[in-house]
């Protein structure tokens, strides 16, 4: 069956809008997403590994506390704190509570502000543990 | 005039037989999150460095194994269906057919495979 080539709204981001905080979240929120359910993946495969032999679990926990595996925890962490948070306030908006503009700019500074903060919070405490 | 039978009008699932179900879902999940994320991050937290013996006997306690097991689930669901939005909205063609059917079964088998090493875990210990 050919399909003809049709026309596609075009991405709108960038040529015809300017960046804005809403949308910017928005993207985010998306991206975090993705990120977080690929390393899902990895949750179930600690759990598969500490159910299994001694030695998966030390070659787990070794890709983990390795640089790139702190690294890609660090950044697993970051996009849970993020998509909790903004996660949060889009079940605000489902509900239809503060979806008006100021509101919706004033919960996404507080929304990335708080990841900050929560984010350092978290690895203050895990540094801690691992120390 | 509407040519939608009365029934399926009342049912109101539509022509995909759904209706809000994806939509509902992905935010009964979203609360399930909110609630439990919190929870599984003091959890981790608190895991962090240990050994395997350490991690085993902390999830083969009956609470956290409950709470670790709703967890996985509302996790592994919630990824699912927002994956299949990010795929119908960006991706098509063939590619777009196999990449919803793979999401479907990778996520699957994530959950069967975390809830059978909760399994192992809580009954052997």
């Amino acid at each position: 069956m050919a399909t003809p080539k049709r026309p596609l709204s075009p991405f709108m981001i960038g040529p015809y809008y300017r960046p804005q905080l809403t949308s910017m979240m928005s993207i985010l929120h998306r991206a975090t997403g993705v990120a977080l359910a690929v390393g899902s993946l990895v949750l179930a495969a600690w759990l598969v590994a500490a159910a299994g032999s001694a030695l998966a679990y030390e070659s787990f926990a070794a890709c983990l506390g390795s640089l790139p595996g702190r690294i890609a925890l660090f950044g697993f962490s970051a996009c849970l704190v993020y998509h909790f948070l903004n996660g949060i306030r889009h079940l605000f908006w489902d509900a239809g509570r503060g979806f008006d503009i100021p509101s919706a700019y004033a919960s996404g500074y507080a929304v990335l502000a708080l990841s900050v903060l929560l984010t350092a919070v978290l690895w203050w405490f895990g540094m801690g543990g691992v120390a | 005039m509407s040519l939608r039978n009365p029934l399926s009008k009342a049912k109101g699932l539509g022509s995909a037989k759904d209706g809000t179900g994806h939509w509902w879902n992905q935010r009964l999940t979203a609360i399930a999150l909110a609630l439990l994320t919190p929870w599984f991050v003091v959890f981790a937290v608190g895991l962090l460095g240990a050994g395997q013996d350490a991690v085993r006997s902390a999830i083969a306690q009956p609470l956290p194994a409950t709470l670790l097991s709703a967890f996985v689930l509302s996790l592994f669901w919630h990824a699912r269906l927002g994956l299949q939005v990010v795929v119908e909205d960006y991706i098509h063609g063939a590619a777009e057919i196999a990449l919803q059917v793979i999401i479907k079964f990778v996520f699957a088998l994530a959950a069967i495979a975390a809830l059978l090493a909760i399994g192992r875990i809580v009954f052997t210990a």
